[in-house]
């Protein structure tokens, strides 16, 4: 077990491993994504209440559950490369980010297209749930900003870890802030007190499309972290070895 | 067309739509990109490196 992780910390063993899997987790998270929200948009029913509105849960929930989930990523990575000092940790936290940021955006402007219809309103500064992931959207930015601000890459790695970790409180805060605070945003549909508020022609493709927008988020993060290992590698033998045969491979 | 107009949320469905694509695609984009930038400042140290040799 501990031989497993000890080679799959290793920088080259990781890079090959990655490129390998990227395929196999990209273009079924693809297909997942289309069959899903295909599914969702033309075949499940209209909301008795929402309409065709209630659409655009199969962007905006797998977009929001991403952004935490990035957010958790970064942080625990961001933790195990403080603690044990592992490398290949603080390259997973640094490539999270950007793509976490991405997904909060994606989540808030969602949230906000659907809010318009529903609730009469683009945004509502009030809201717990609309602010804690505004919150998160900045504690991205700051995290990224404070990254490309020091030049030394094991002081911003230290930095931004530590950043990380303390805006990590934020995310149980987005998460229970529905039930904590009083908010304009509803109450969790999938994981409810005896299940799913949904009809199943409803929920399926919802699953779907949040384990399809996983898979492509777990794609993209091997894409980053294999260029952030090459980066951060660009010293050693094994990147020069490997530049030099793919140069010569034309 | 009736399900293209989505009852009269089209514009708010479609948008939403027409953002996670542009989003995905963006995230596409970007890494790639940045592979091939690192990938090339790689080739360029090595080059400069065998010319200084």
């Amino acid at each position: 077990m501990w031989t497993f992780f000890h080679k799959l910390a290793s920088p080259p063993h990781f890079y090959r491993l990655a490129q390998t899997m990227v395929p196999w987790i990209g273009v079924p998270g693809y297909l997942l994504v289309v069959a899903s929200l295909y599914a969702g948009l033309f075949l499940a029913p209209p909301d008795y209440q929402q309409g065709d509105a209630f659409r655009i849960i199969y962007m905006h929930v797998p977009a929001a559950y991403l952004s935490m989930m990035a957010y958790v990523i970064m942080a625990v990575a961001g933790g195990i490369g403080l603690i044990w000092r592992m490398k290949l940790a603080h390259a997973v936290a640094a490539s999270a980010a950007p793509i976490g940021a991405s997904f909060t955006f994606l989540a808030l402007a969602t949230g906000s297209i659907w809010g318009r219809p529903m609730w009469g309103t683009w945004w509502e500064w009030g809201d717990p749930r609309l602010m804690s992931e505004l919150i998160l959207l900045f504690l991205y930015f700051g995290y990224m900003a404070l990254r490309a601000a020091i030049d030394d890459t094991a002081k911003a790695d230290k930095a931004s870890a530590v950043l990380a970790l303390v805006g990590a409180v934020n995310i149980p805060v987005i998460h229970y802030s529905v039930e904590w605070w009083t908010s304009l945003h509803q109450g969790s549909t999938i994981i409810a007190e005896g299940g799913p508020r949904m009809p199943p022609e409803m929920l399926y493709p919802l699953l779907g499309s949040i384990f399809g927008f996983t898979l492509v988020f777990g794609a993209l993060l091997l894409r980053r972290v294999r260029t952030e290992v090459l980066h951060r590698e660009r010293r050693t033998g094994w990147v020069r070895k490997m530049i030099v045969s793919a140069e010569g491979n034309g | 067309m009736d399900m293209l107009a989505m009852g009269k949320y089209g514009v708010f469905v479609w948008s939403s739509m027409a953002l996670t694509i542009a989003i995905v695609l963006l995230n596409e984009w970007a890494a790639r990109r940045r592979h091939r930038a690192v990938c090339r400042d790689i080739e360029v140290r090595l080059k400069a490196r065998e010319g200084r040799q």
